[in-house]
């Protein structure tokens, strides 16, 4: 996990990347310009910004107005892409069929959707994050699957939150297209998790109005701060 | 509720909706009808930020998305009160998961009205549903009919309220709501895919093993690989069928109402 973008992905695909960018440019541009959040092909990320008072550790910005959001959101899609693979990786003891497939097939939509966002956000998109998943026993059925009922629920909240943050509809819409994925997910690994028949939408994250959960930026990273080593600074969110 | 009260209400094209509600010949038009929507219809997703200035127009769409929603959840609040009284369920874990699916849709129901109610807006009536769509159904005598119909009407939910959204932005408080209620439809519909034993989430604009013909209209355009102009097969190692699955897309209310409309009686 500790592996930069550049070596994730060989020669061939980042040449591929750019040309996909500067169709997304051609393509998409004209509303996509309209907020700043242009593409481009370079390939330089964001600058580490040095954090004066805590020597040797760096902070990732996550930049202001809907770059913020999309970049918050794609921290919560390297997480979970970055888990997932591992999973997947290194299988459970006793992982049955269905739940191998189930695993694989998360690990291949969060990896979709952290490659589509770091496209979208192009120069603007946070680097790859450090994650410490320590916390995790990858041999134990109950350990990994506790994580991804954490993380698909948490990414439900975190984009029902967001959605009133993003302001051009283009990105909310985008927003929706994966959040309902996130929840199909959520479904599935409490299904296969739970023993409560019920808890595939359980009043645990329901509520009353039997409407799920929204969260604030600062809450959903607070949760999942214990698994991300990269210091975030989320203070230039927007706040409504 | 008859059709010229939701022509007013939603605006629609007659030639549309009587298209959609006629029984003759009903199952052939509907897998044809959501093509020639979707490219005749302006996306709504930008068809929502203009003309709607005025304060006058911003309470009228406002009116007009709540209300749809507020039909869709009857429809299926209905469907699900009346799936658990037929005792067309199979006792025991099955049972526990549709009487938790009818709780929450009567839930929506009374939300949304609460919601209309609050902003002066005044909630549609329930109208009166035909779940056999003319004959064509036996959804409460049948189980696997039954299963088909809730898959179709939770996928369907999904994708209607995800076209609403951009619609219900300037309101805050609102448009977090139905992200709300659409995260949940989305629970939903992965859950009742998965107990019709095929996988909760979409790949391509495959309805899945089992599903009428007629109910294809749901997932055409789920195929889509083209997400804010650019091609994301081309961008990631995972496959086709990996990125149709990562995205649900949205129906606009034409189309919505095209599949919702063969269930008003």
């Amino acid at each position: 996990m500790s592996k930069t973008y550049d070596e994730q992905i060989p020669a061939l695909r980042e040449t591929q990347l750019q040309g996909s960018r500067r169709s997304f440019l051609k393509f998409g541009g004209a509303t996509l310009a309209t907020t700043g959040l242009l593409l481009s092909g370079c390939k330089e990320f964001i600058d580490l910004i040095p954090v004066d008072d805590v020597p040797g550790v760096k902070t990732v910005n996550l930049g202001k107005g809907d770059v913020g959001i999309l970049n918050y959101a794609l921290v919560l899609e390297q997480l979970e892409a970055a888990f997932y693979t591992l999973a997947v990786a290194t299988p459970y003891n006793g992982i049955s069929s269905e739940e191998r497939v189930i695993l694989d097939d998360l690990r291949q939509h969060e990896v979709v959707h952290r490659e589509f966002l770091r496209a979208a956000l192009g120069k603007d998109a946070i680097p790859t994050l450090a994650f410490d998943f320590s916390s995790i026993n990858f041999g134990s059925r109950n350990s990994v699957l506790g994580a991804a009922k954490l993380f698909e629920d948490l990414g439900v909240a975190a984009y029902n939150g967001a959605g009133r943050l993003l302001k051009n509809p283009d990105f909310l819409l985008i927003a929706g297209k994966i959040v309902s994925v996130e929840g199909r997910h959520a479904a599935a690994i409490r299904s296969i998790f739970d023993e409560d028949p019920t808890s595939f939408a359980g009043s645990d994250i329901l509520d009353d109005n039997a409407l799920d959960r929204a969260f604030s930026p600062d809450t959903v990273l607070e949760m999942a701060s214990g698994f991300i080593i990269t210091k975030i600074n989320a203070n230039q969110l927007p706040k409504s | 509720m008859k059709i010229n009260q939701l022509i007013d209400i939603y605006n629609l094209n007659e030639d549309v909706l009587q298209k959609a509600t006629s029984r003759r010949d009903v199952f052939g038009k509907l897998g044809s009808l959501g093509k020639t929507l979707a490219m005749a219809a302006v996306p709504f997703g930008l068809a929502a930020t203009a003309g709607t200035s005025s304060a006058y127009a911003q309470n009228t769409s406002t009116n007009t998305s709540l209300n749809f929603a507020l039909l869709l959840e009857f429809l299926e609040a209905e469907f699900y009160v009346m799936g658990v009284e037929s005792g067309v369920i199979p006792a025991g874990k099955e049972e526990h998961i549709f009487k938790l699916i009818r709780d929450h849709e009567v839930d929506h129901v009374e939300f949304l009205k609460v919601v209309l109610n609050s902003l002066g807006l005044d909630p549609i009536d329930k109208p009166e549903f035909d779940f056999t769509a003319g004959g064509n159904f036996d959804p409460f005598n049948d189980y696997n009919q039954f299963l088909a119909l809730s898959q179709a009407f939770e996928d369907t939910g999904v994708r209607a309220y995800k076209g609403q959204a951009t619609s219900l932005m300037r309101n805050g408080d609102l448009l977090t709501a139905a992200l709300q209620i659409h995260s949940v439809e989305a629970r939903h519909a992965s859950e009742v895919r998965r107990l019709r034993g095929i996988k909760g989430w979409i790949t391509g604009n495959e309805r899945g093993v089992g599903m009428p013909a007629a109910t294809q209209a749901i997932y055409d355009g789920e195929e889509n690989v083209e997400q804010g102009g650019v091609d994301v097969t081309t961008i990631t190692d995972i496959g086709n069928d990996g990125v149709t699955e990562a995205f649900d897309e949205p129906l606009n209310r034409h189309e919505v109402l095209a599949i919702a409309g063969l269930f008003l009686a």
